[in-house]
């Protein structure tokens, strides 16, 4: 799959002289949904600002679909949505009028049934005729997006879309994102909830200090840093981990009831077969086990520990 | 050209004028109306006329150009201002739409308004004064003209504006006493020589001078220095816009 976006060298000094973004380089691909991750001032609200127009680059270049995002603005730019982090609407305009009006300013003649489309998907519908001030943070989010994919655009970025949004909305633009997909339009997110990123995402780029330090396919990269870790419930606590065990760099938890042994999926052996055998030379019995894959947020922890 | 962004913006904004019509139309007409009781029937009829022309008819072009200056700068510089402040300025920012086809909206919009409130006040007035326009060309003329170059001031200024105070500011304490001191009143001959030669360092008595000759045919400088001076603000006042959005001064980091 071809790159939708194209990302070179881009680098973004702020007049104060912080580097916000280090020449970086990145690609997304067409259809795909890409989810964006990093601290807080790592620099991923810098480079969607960037790629949309609104924060100028100090130095590199976007391409969106070919189009250079400075050059060939008017092609670039019509193919993008945004939906910004803050709540930022016409408090005293309309649902329909603010949609429309996002249409117009892209350079799309009306349409009233493709808004109207717009509208009913996002559960809109009903308020179309509401001031935007009456509407509740959650109405208002789905408003931004309605006015992001109000011009038919093929690549949308949500930026923190469910920020502050309760679980059966996250749930709903979850599934909208999907649906969104479906149709062909690409979609990249950045999200400080690292769940959202692992349920919907096809491939994570983790940013932090203004530089890229991972892109990688979500499954792949969970299989090739998630870590896997076998938990055992003891019959009797021990106090300590036996010295014939101490290869194996168990952990004792739950007070000394539980073994926990950590492993490297990816290696040839895991030792599995060899601590049991071992364990049941030492006399240890355990009366349960379990298995646990660490998620993606505990894989983007570590990722930003070895970055320190 | 993206004809479509321009109406949608042409159209958000003369909808904004419309919705607070109150504010917008009647309050200015209203404080104008008042300037014509007090100034052009109360006190006027017992002033004599100048230069043939009775004081309440004399002090119109320049009440209007009193309107006209404030509401342009007014309205051209809340249209960006708010956007900014509310942050809803980033799709604007983000939108396939140049430099060019934001100023055509926003400042067209915007003097739009002033011109149809001008041309309000015009009619208002005719029915406290005896009116006559002598030249009604050069009377359309000066009004666009001077309604452009102060939408595109008052657009300078919303976007150099970081707070409500500063978007307030130029037009209270700069602008307002340079029209009462522009000859809105008064003709500037009626000024000892010292102070006539002062004012001719006011911008604004050009205006109203050659605005005030279009109607009477009696001007304080030449109508051809007032043209001249009004295209030459006009383009300042370009050559501002153009270098803001060059440097994306106080628009884009």
């Amino acid at each position: 799959m071809g790159a939708i976006i194209s990302v070179s060298n881009l680098a973004k000094t702020y007049a104060s002289g912080f580097r916000a973004l280090k020449k970086i380089n990145l690609d997304i691909r067409r259809g795909e949904i890409f989810a964006l991750l990093g601290p807080n001032g790592a620099g991923k609200t810098t480079l969607i600002n960037i790629i949309c127009g609104i924060v100028n680059p100090s130095e590199g270049a976007v391409r969106a679909d070919g189009h250079d995002i400075i050059s060939d603005y008017r092609a670039a730019r019509s193919l993008i949505g945004l939906v910004p982090q803050e709540l930022t609407t016409d408090a005293f305009e309309t649902v329909w009028a603010t949609v429309s009006f996002s249409r117009g300013l892209f350079g799309k003649p009306k349409d009233p049934d493709y808004v109207e489309k717009v509208l009913r998907d996002l559960s809109l519908w009903d308020k179309k005729d509401n001031k935007i001030i009456t509407l509740s943070g959650g109405m208002k989010r789905r408003v931004m997006i309605a006015k992001a994919l109000s011009h038919e655009p093929q690549i949308l970025f949500l930026d923190e879309p469910t920020a502050g949004v309760d679980v059966e909305l996250r749930r709903d633009m979850w599934e909208m994102v999907r649906a969104l997909r479906e149709t062909g339009v690409t979609i990249i997110l950045t999200t400080h909830y690292i769940q959202e990123a692992e349920e919907m995402a096809d491939r994570i780029g983790v940013i932090n200090h203004g530089e890229i330090i991972l892109v990688e396919e979500k499954a792949e990269l969970m299989r090739k840093l998630g870590r896997k870790q076998l938990a055992l419930q003891l019959d009797e606590n021990l106090d300590e981990i036996p010295t014939e065990l101490a290869g194996y760099g168990l952990e004792l938890a739950a007070g000394g009831g539980e073994l926990v042994y950590t492993y490297d999926t990816q290696t040839e052996r895991t030792d599995i077969t060899a601590l049991l055998a071992d364990l049941n030379r030492a006399g240890i019995r355990f009366k349960d086990l379990q298995t646990k894959q660490s998620s993606l947020e505990e894989i983007f922890v570590d990722l930003l520990k070895e970055e320190r | 050209m993206n004809f479509h962004a321009i109406r949608a913006i042409y159209t958000f904004e003369m909808a904004r004028t419309f919705r607070t019509l109150l504010q917008s139309i009647v309050s200015p007409v209203i404080s104008t109306s008042l300037y014509f009781v007090v100034f052009g029937a109360a006190i006027g009829s017992r002033i004599t006329g100048i230069d043939g022309v009775s004081y309440g008819a004399f002090i119109v072009p320049g009440l209007i150009m009193l309107s006209l200056l404030t509401q342009s700068i007014s309205n051209a510089s809340f249209g960006i201002f708010f956007p900014k402040f509310t942050g809803t300025i980033y799709e604007l920012l983000s939108a396939p739409v140049s430099y060019v086809e934001i100023v055509i909206s926003y400042v067209g919009a915007a003097a739009t308004k002033s011109i149809i409130l001008s041309l309000i006040i015009l009619a208002t007035s005719a029915l406290f004064v005896p009116l006559e326009i002598q030249h009604p060309l050069w009377m359309l003329l000066f009004l666009v003209l001077t309604a452009f170059t102060f939408c595109l001031f008052g657009f300078v200024l919303g976007i150099w504006a970081d707070g409500f105070e500063k978007l307030q500011l130029v037009p209270f304490l700069i602008v307002t006493p340079l029209i009462f001191l522009g000859g809105s009143f008064y003709s500037i001959e009626m000024l000892p020589p010292v102070w006539q030669t002062v004012t001719l360092f006011n911008p604004v008595v050009y205006l109203i001078s050659g605005f005030r000759w279009s109607f009477y045919g009696i001007a304080d400088v030449s109508v051809g220095v007032s043209l001249g001076m009004t295209l030459l603000f006009l383009a300042i006042c370009l050559g501002l816009v153009a270098w803001i959005f060059k440097t994306g001064y106080r628009l884009k980091a």
